[in-house]
C-alpha cells in the first residue's frame, strides 16, 4: 500500500535531488564550514586507520598471549600494561590490535555495501528516469515497496534468511538497504534534467539517446547522489554494525568488528566497561563523521542553505 | 519487606505520596509480616517460566525449581550432594536380580489436600505414568519415557518396551514394584523430580491426565497448571502470569523440618544483566545462574555466591560421517592433544571448573582414575597428523549461539578458544555459528552435517549409564560413530546390579572409550552457581540443581 | 471522508491474506523448530520426529496452512507452543504493557523532540544547534542494551531513585480492570499500585524514548529550515508581522506536517524497539513475547503476533493519512 507518509518521503528524497552539481562556491563554503571541518576530520582520521590498520595493529586480531592469559579470568580481565596499551580482551587478545583492525573490517564493510547500493541504485534510477513509462513504474513501484520498510528490520530480514551468516550476507544485507534510496534520488534528478535546456538542445541536434544519458545527463544528475553516499556511509556502518550485535555478523569471531566486539562485552560491562566503550565510541564517532561531513555537504550544494 | 520499603523511601517525591504509599503497604504485608530467623519471604530470580506445574511433564530445570519445593519423591538427594537418601520411602530393598523393590513409606504423611499418603497412593502415581492415555502425554513425560522405556499403550515409535511391570499396595506402609527387567538407574533414578508423587485425589479432581494437542501446541490439564498438590514443605498459591512470579507458602503440615520462610516467590527475570541489577537495587533476594564473569564482583560487593559441584560434561563431538578423515582414531587424537583445555578452563570457565578425562563428572560412580590422558600437545598432535596423512585438514566447527548452558556459559569464547588451538596444529576450521533453537540442534543431533560441535550434558542422577549411556549407548547422528562392541559393552554394565560391580564395568567402559576409540573430546566439568543476599542463609548448592528452600532463613 | 476510510480498511483483508501465506511460509522455513526447542540437550531425532508428528509438523505446509486459515475464520489463532495458553489471551495481557510503555516513550519524545528541534534550527550553527546534532547521532547509535544498563545502574541501583525492571513490585496487589497498570490504580483508587507501576515506567519509557527523539529533533529541525527559508515567511516578516505570530501560525504549523508524518512513522517503529528495551527491563509485554517465541520458535504465537502487527501497522498509516487532512487544508481526500 503506497500511504502518505512514504509519498512523503518520496518527495523528501525528490527535493535532494534538485540539488545542483558541486561547484567552486559550495567548496568555499564548505571550506569555511567547522561542522564540515570536523566531519573531514573525523573522517579522514578513521579512513587513515582503516587502511594502515595492518601496519598500525601490533599483533594479529586472532593471536592470544599467553602472558595475558596467564591473569585472564571470567571474572577478571587485564588491563593496560606494557606491550598492551589497552589491555586484553576476553580471550587474552591484544584489545588495541583489535580496535584498530576492526577499523579497517567496517570500513570496508561500510564501503562495500555503500558502493553496491550505490552501483544497483544508480542502474535502476538511470534506467527510470532516462526511459520512464513502464519500466519507471514498475521500478519504482518495487523501490517503494522496499522504502516503506524500516531499514534495520529489512536488513536483518534478508540477513536471517542467508543460510550463513558471513561478512558478504552482511554487505549484501546493508547495501540492499540503500538501493531505493539512490535509485528514487537519481531518478528525480534525472527528471529534472530531461527538462533542462542542454538536453533538449542535444536532443534538438540529434545525438543518440544513449549519448544523452551517458554524456549529458547521468553526469549532472550525479551529485545529490554522491552527497547521498556520503550519509549512507554513516547509515550502512551504524546498520552492520547492528546486525553484528544482534549475531547475525560476521562468523568467524577470530576477525575483529566493533558491533560484535560491543555484543560481547554485554558480559563483561562489570568486569571491564572499556570492552563496550571503546567500540561503541568508535562507531558512533565514525557515523558521526560520516553525517557531519554529508549534511554540510548538502547545505553546500542547497542554494537554500545560504542565509 | 526491607526492599520495598528501600524502594519506597527513596521514591520519596512528596510526603503524601509517602504516606499514601506506606499505609497501603503496612496493610497488605500485615499477614507476611516477621523476620530473623523464621518466617518472611524470600523472592528469588528465575531465569525463565516453568512450563507447568506437574512434575510428570517437567524437563527442564525452570520446571524442576517450584516442583521441588512443593513435591516429595520416594527417595532423595542428601542436601549438596547426589548421594541418596530416604524420602516419602524411609527404605528400600532390591531383589536379587534388581527387578522387585520394595519401598517402606513413611508414616503420617499428608498430601497438601489433607489426604494421606500410602502405597496405595504411590501406586496410583506409578499406575497413572505407566497408563499416560494418548500421545500428546507420552511425548511430554520425557524423564519416565528415559527411565522406564514405554507405557502400557504406547502411542509414539520413541517408546519401546516397558520396564514397568507392576505396583502393589503390600499394607498401607508398603509398596512393592514390578519391573520387567533390572536397571542401572535404578534407585538412583527414583529421586528424579520428575517422579515426584502427587495425591490421586487432586490429580483425579483436576483432571491432570488431560494433556492434549490443540491445534498445533499443547494445553495442560487444570491440575498442572493451577492445583499442583504434593506432600512438600511449600504449598502453590498462585502464578501470577502478569507480574510473572509464583508464590509458594508454607505448609505447617510438613512431615519433616518445617519451612522458614512464610513464602517463597520465584520472580521469572530472563534478562541476566537484569537479574543482578534487580539484585543490586535491593528488589530480590537472590537469583540462579549469576554469569560466571559477575561471580567476583558480587562477593566484592558482599553478596553470598554458592557454587554448585560440577555435575556436568562439556565435549568437543567429532561427526565421522560427515567426514572419513575423522573415522581415523590418529586424526582424533589428534584433536584431542592439539586442545588446551587447562588453558580453556582457567580463562573462561567459573572457580570449581575442572578439565574432564572423561565422558563423566569425578564423582560419579564408575570414574576411572587411570583413563588415558590427553595432556596439550600441539607437536605430538601435528605428528598425528601427518602420519595420518592429513596435514591440510579443514573441518566445518559448529557452535551454538543465543544460549548459555552449566557446562557452556559462554559458547562462543569456548569456541574461539579451541577453533584457535586448531589452527595452531595447522587444521583450518570453518566456524559454523547457529542459534541454539534456530537450526543448531537440528543440524549436529538431528541431521548430522557437522564435522565437529560443542555440547554437553548435565547428570540427572549419579550414574555412570546416565552419562556415557546417554552419549554412546547407541548409534547416534551426533557423533556419526557406530561400534556395536561399545553399545553392547555399556548395556552389560548397565544390567549388572551389584553395585561394586556395576562401578567396575563402567571404569573400564571409560578406560576403552578414552584410548581404543575416542569418538569426542571430553573438554570440561563446569560449575553453575546461585547468589543471595548476605541475610539469606541455608541455601544449600546442589550438583543435580536440587536446592530445596525450606532450610533458608531471611535474617 | 468515511468513504475513505471504508475503502481503506477494506484493502486490508487481501493484504492479510496474502501476508499469512507469507508469515507461514517463513516461519516453517527457518531452521530449527518448536520440537527441538523443548527438547533442549536432550533432543534426539526419534524424539524431535515423535513431537513433530504429534503437532502435526509434519504435515504438508499446505496442509497446515490451510488448517491454520480454518481455526483463524472461527476467530482461534491457536495457542502458544511454550504455555499451552490461547496466544490471543497470551497477546491481551501482554498488548497494556507495550501500549503504555510506548505511549509513555512517544510523549517523552514528541515533547522534549518538538521544542529541542525547533530552538536547533532557530538558533542554526550556535552551541546549542550543535550539541542537539551530535546528541540525537549519538541517540540513535547508543545500543539499548548498554543505555539501559547504563540508567539502571545509575538511577536504580545507585540512586535507588527507581525500580530496575518489571512492572510491578512484588507485595504489591494490584487490581487488574484494563491491563494499563497506571490507569487500573487511578480507577480502582489503589493509588500505591498507579505509584509503582509510573515508577517502573520511567526508565524504560526514557530508554525507548531516545531513538524517536533523535529522529524529532531532526526532522523539526530540518523542517522548521526549510520553512524559515520559504518565501511567505519572508513576506510575512516582511509586512511587519509580530515574530511570534510568524512564528507560531506560519513557521510552527507549516512545519509540524514532516513532524506528523515521522511520529506516526515511529509509532510503528516504537513496536520494534521495544523489543530490546523489553528485554533489558523485563517488561513482559510484546516485545518479550516475540523475543520468546522466536527464541523458542513457537509457530502460532509469531503468526497471530506478526499478523496483529501487520493489522495496527496498517491502522496506523490510516490514522496518519486522516490526520494530514486535518492539519493540511491542502490535502483532500479522495
Amino acid at each position: 500500500m503506497t500511504t502518505t507518509w512514504t509519498q512523503r518521503r518520496k518527495a523528501r528524497i525528490d527535493d535532494l535531488a534538485a540539488g545542483r552539481s558541486l561547484g567552486s562556491e559550495a567548496w568555499r563554503r564548505l571550506r569555511r564550514d567547522p561542522v564540515a571541518i570536523s566531519g573531514a576530520v573525523l573522517v579522514g582520521l578513521f579512513v587513515i586507520v582503516a587502511v594502515l590498520a595492518p601496519m598500525l595493529a601490533p599483533h594479529p586480531a586472532a593471536q592470544s598471549f599467553p602472558e595475558l592469559q596467564q591473569d585472564l579470568r571470567p571474572g577478571s580481565i587485564p588491563g593496560p600494561r606494557t606491550g598492551f596499551p589497552l589491555g586484553s580482551d576476553q580471550l587474552g587478545r591484544d584489545f588495541l590490535s583489535r580496535m584498530i583492525l576492526a577499523a579497517q573490517q567496517t570500513l570496508l564493510v561500510g564501503v562495500l555495501a555503500t558502493l553496491i547500493g550505490l552501483a544497483a541504485g544508480i542502474v535502476i534510477g538511470a534506467v527510470a528516469g532516462a526511459f520512464g513509462g513502464w519500466a519507471d513504474t514498475v521500478l519504482m513501484r518495487v523501490t517503494d515497496v522496499l522504502l516503506s520498510v524500516p531499514s534495520l528490520l529489512l536488513a536483518v530480514s534478508i540477513a536471517a534468511l542467508a543460510a550463513r551468516p558471513s561478512q558478504t550476507t552482511v554487505i549484501i544485507a546493508v547495501s540492499i538497504v540503500s538501493v531505493p534510496i539512490f535509485a528514487r534520488l537519481l531518478r528525480g534528478s534525472m527528471l529534472a534534467q530531461r527538462e533542462s535546456d542542454h538536453v533538449v538542445a542535444a536532443t534538438a541536434l540529434g545525438v543518440r539517446r544513449r549519448a544523452v544519458v551517458l554524456r549529458h545527463m547521468l553526469p549532472n544528475a550525479i551529485g545529490p547522489v554522491i552527497v547521498q553516499a556520503t550519509l549512507t556511509l554513516a547509515t550502512s556502518i551504524l546498520d552492520a554494525a547492528a546486525l553484528s550485535f544482534l549475531g547475525l555478523g560476521d562468523a568467524d569471531p577470530a576477525r575483529a568488528e566493533w558491533g560484535l566486539m560491543l555484543a560481547q562485552a554485554q558480559a563483561y560491562l562489570d568486569v571491564r566497561p572499556a570492552l563496550a566503550v571503546y567500540p561503541a565510541v568508535a562507531i558512533i564517532a565514525v557515523a558521526l563523521g560520516f553525517t557531519l561531513l554529508g549534511e554540510s555537504l548538502r547545505e553546500a550544494l542547497d542554494p537554500k542553505g545560504r542565509r | 519487606m526491607p526492599s520495598s520499603r528501600r524502594l519506597l523511601a527513596a521514591i520519596a517525591a512528596g510526603a503524601l505520596t509517602l504516606s499514601l504509599a506506606a499505609c497501603a503497604e503496612s496493610g497488605r504485608d500485615a499477614g507476611a509480616v516477621g523476620s530473623g530467623a523464621t518466617g518472611g519471604t524470600m523472592v528469588f530470580g528465575a531465569p525463565g517460566a516453568p512450563d507447568n506445574f506437574d512434575p510428570i511433564f517437567a524437563q527442564d530445570g525452570e520446571t524442576f525449581r517450584p516442583a521441588r519445593q512443593m513435591f516429595d519423591t520416594l527417595i532423595t538427594y542428601k542436601q549438596g550432594t547426589s548421594d541418596l537418601a530416604p524420602g516419602l520411602a524411609t527404605a528400600w530393598t532390591p531383589s536379587e536380580n534388581g527387578t522387585v523393590w520394595t519401598f517402606t513409606l513413611r508414616e503420617g504423611v499428608k498430601f497438601h489436600d489433607g489426604t494421606d499418603l500410602n502405597a496405595e497412593a504411590v501406586c496410583f502415581n506409578f499406575d497413572r505414568w505407566f497408563n499416560l492415555p494418548n500421545a500428546a502425554a507420552q511425548s511430554q513425560a520425557i524423564y519416565y519415557a528415559d527411565t522406564f522405556e514405554g507405557f502400557a499403550n504406547n502411542q509414539g515409535e520413541t517408546a519401546g518396551e516397558p520396564v514397568y511391570n507392576s505396583c502393589t499396595a503390600q499394607n498401607p506402609s508398603t509398596a512393592v514394584l514390578k519391573l520387567n527387567k533390572a536397571k542401572g538407574a535404578f534407585p538412583a533414578a527414583f529421586g528424579l523430580t520428575s517422579l515426584s508423587i502427587s495425591s490421586p485425589t487432586a490429580l483425579r479432581q483436576y483432571n491432570a491426565d488431560q494433556i492434549e494437542q490443540s491445534g498445533d501446541a499443547f494445553t495442560y490439564s487444570e491440575y498442572a497448571t493451577a492445583h499442583p498438590t504434593g506432600t512438600g514443605p511449600f504449598k502453590f498459591e498462585s502464578f501470577d502470569r502478569t507480574a510473572n512470579t509464583i508464590t509458594l507458602v508454607r505448609n505447617d503440615d510438613y512431615w519433616g523440618e518445617k519451612a522458614k520462610l512464610d513464602r517463597l516467590i520465584f520472580k521469572v527475570i530472563p534478562d541476566e544483566n537484569a537479574r543482578k541489577q534487580e539484585l543490586r537495587a535491593g528488589t530480590i533476594d537472590g537469583y540462579d545462574l549469576p554469569s560466571p564473569a559477575d561471580w567476583d564482583s558480587l562477593k566484592s560487593e558482599g553478596f553470598n555466591v554458592l557454587v554448585r559441584p560440577p555435575f556436568n560434561i562439556l565435549y568437543l563431538g567429532i561427526n565421522g560421517k560427515n567426514n572419513p578423515a575423522l573415522k581415523d582414531l590418529r586424526i582424533r587424537q589428534a584433536i584431542a592433544y592439539a586442545l588446551d583445555r587447562e588453558a580453556l578452563v582457567r580463562n573462561q570457565l567459573p572457580e570449581g571448573a575442572v578439565v574432564a578425562t572423561q565422558f563423566m563428572p569425578e564423582t560419579v560412580d564408575g570414574y576411572a582414575p587411570d583413563t588415558q590422558a590427553y595432556a596439550y600437545d600441539p607437536d605430538r598432535a601435528r605428528q598425528l597428523l601427518a602420519e595420518a596423512g592429513q596435514s591440510n585438514l579443514t573441518l566445518n566447527f559448529y557452535y551454538p549461539t543465543e544460549v548459555t548452558r552449566p557446562y557452556m556459559p559462554n559458547p562462543t569464547n569456548i569456541f574461539t578458544a579451541l577453533a584457535e588451538n586448531l589452527r595452531q596444529v595447522g587444521i583450518t576450521v570453518n566456524p559454523v555459528p547457529q542459534p541454539w533453537n534456530g537450526g543448531y540442534l537440528d543440524s549436529v543431533t538431528v541431521s548430522g552435517n557437522h564435522d565437529l560441535h560443542l555440547l554437553g550434558w548435565t547428570g540427572d542422577y549419579n550414574d555412570a549409564g546416565n552419562f556415557v549411556g546417554t552419549f554412546f549407548g547407541r548409534p547416534k547422528p551426533e557423533f556419526g560413530f557406530d561400534d556395536p562392541a561399545l553399545s553392547a559393552q555399556i548395556a552389560a554394565a548397565d544390567a549388572t546390579v551389584d553395585p561394586a560391580a556395576h562401578a567396575a564395568a563402567y571404569e573400564q567402559v571409560n578406560r576403552d572409550i578414552m584410548a581404543k576409540y575416542l569418538p569426542a573430546v571430553p573438554v570440561s566439568s563446569s560449575a553453575a552457581a546461585l547468589v543471595v543476599r548476605n541475610n539469606i542463609s541455608g541455601v544449600v548448592p546442589s550438583p543435580l540443581t536440587d536446592e530445596r528452600f525450606y532450610t533458608v532463613s531471611k535474617g | 471522508m468515511l468513504r475513505f476510510v471504508v475503502r481503506r480498511l477494506l484493502q486490508v483483508v487481501p493484504t492479510l491474506l496474502l501476508l499469512s501465506v507469507l508469515v507461514f511460509a517463513w516461519l516453517r522455513s527457518l531452521p530449527g523448530g518448536p520440537a527441538s526447542a523443548f527438547l533442549g540437550d536432550r533432543a534426539t531425532p526419534e524424539r524431535v520426529a515423535e513431537l513433530n508428528r504429534v503437532l502435526g509438523l509434519d504435515q504438508p505446509v499446505w496442509v497446515q496452512y490451510l488448517r491454520f486459515l480454518g481455526r483463524a475464520f472461527t476467530g482461534d489463532l491457536g495457542n502458544s507452543q511454550i504455555t499451552g495458553e490461547p496466544v490471543l489471551s497470551e497477546i491481551g495481557r501482554a498488548l497494556p504493557a507495550t501500549v503504555e510503555l510506548s505511549v509513555a516513550a512517544l510523549l517523552i519524545a514528541v515533547t522534549l523532540g518538538i521544542p529541542l528541534g525547533y530552538l536547533s534550527a532557530r538558533h542554526r550553527g550556535r552551541p546549542l544547534d550543535v550539541a542537539t546534532v551530535i546528541g540525537t547521532l549519538v541517540g540513535v547509535a547508543v545500543p539499548v542494551f548498554f543505555l539501559g544498563y547504563l540508567l539502571k545502574a545509575v538511577f536504580a541501583v545507585e540512586l535507588g531513585l527507581f525500580p530496575p525492571s518489571g512492572r510491578q513490585s512484588v507485595g504489591i496487589d494490584a487490581t487488574n480492570v484494563t491491563g494499563f497498570a497506571v490507569l487500573d490504580g487511578l480507577l480502582t483508587r489503589e493509588l500505591d499500585a498507579s505509584w509503582d507501576a509510573l515508577t517502573h515506567l520511567v526508565l524504560p519509557a526514557v530508554a525507548l524514548a531516545t531513538i524517536p527523539l533523535a529522529v524529532i529533533v531532526r526532522i523539526t529541525r530540518a523542517s522548521v529550515l526549510d520553512v524559515l527559508g520559504s518565501d511567505f515567511v519572508r513576506t510575512a516578516n516582511a509586512k511587519g508581522l509580530a515574530p511570534s505570530t510568524v512564528r507560531g501560525r506560519h513557521v510552527l504549523r507549516n512545519a509540524l506536517l514532516p513532524v506528523s508524518t515521522t511520529i506516526g512513522l515511529q509509532t510503528g517503529l516504537l513496536l520494534a524497539g521495544a523489543v530490546l528495551t523489553e528485554k533489558v527491563f523485563v517488561w513482559g509485554g510484546i516485545g518479550t513475547l516475540l523475543a520468546q517465541g522466536i527464541e523458542q520458535r513457537d509457530y502460532p504465537r509469531l503468526q497471530a503476533l506478526l499478523l496483529l502487527g501487520a493489522l495496527v501497522y496498517v491502522l496506523v498509516n490510516l490514522l496518519v493519512d486522516l490526520s494530514y487532512a486535518i492539519i493540511d487544508p491542502r490535502v483532500r481526500l479522495s
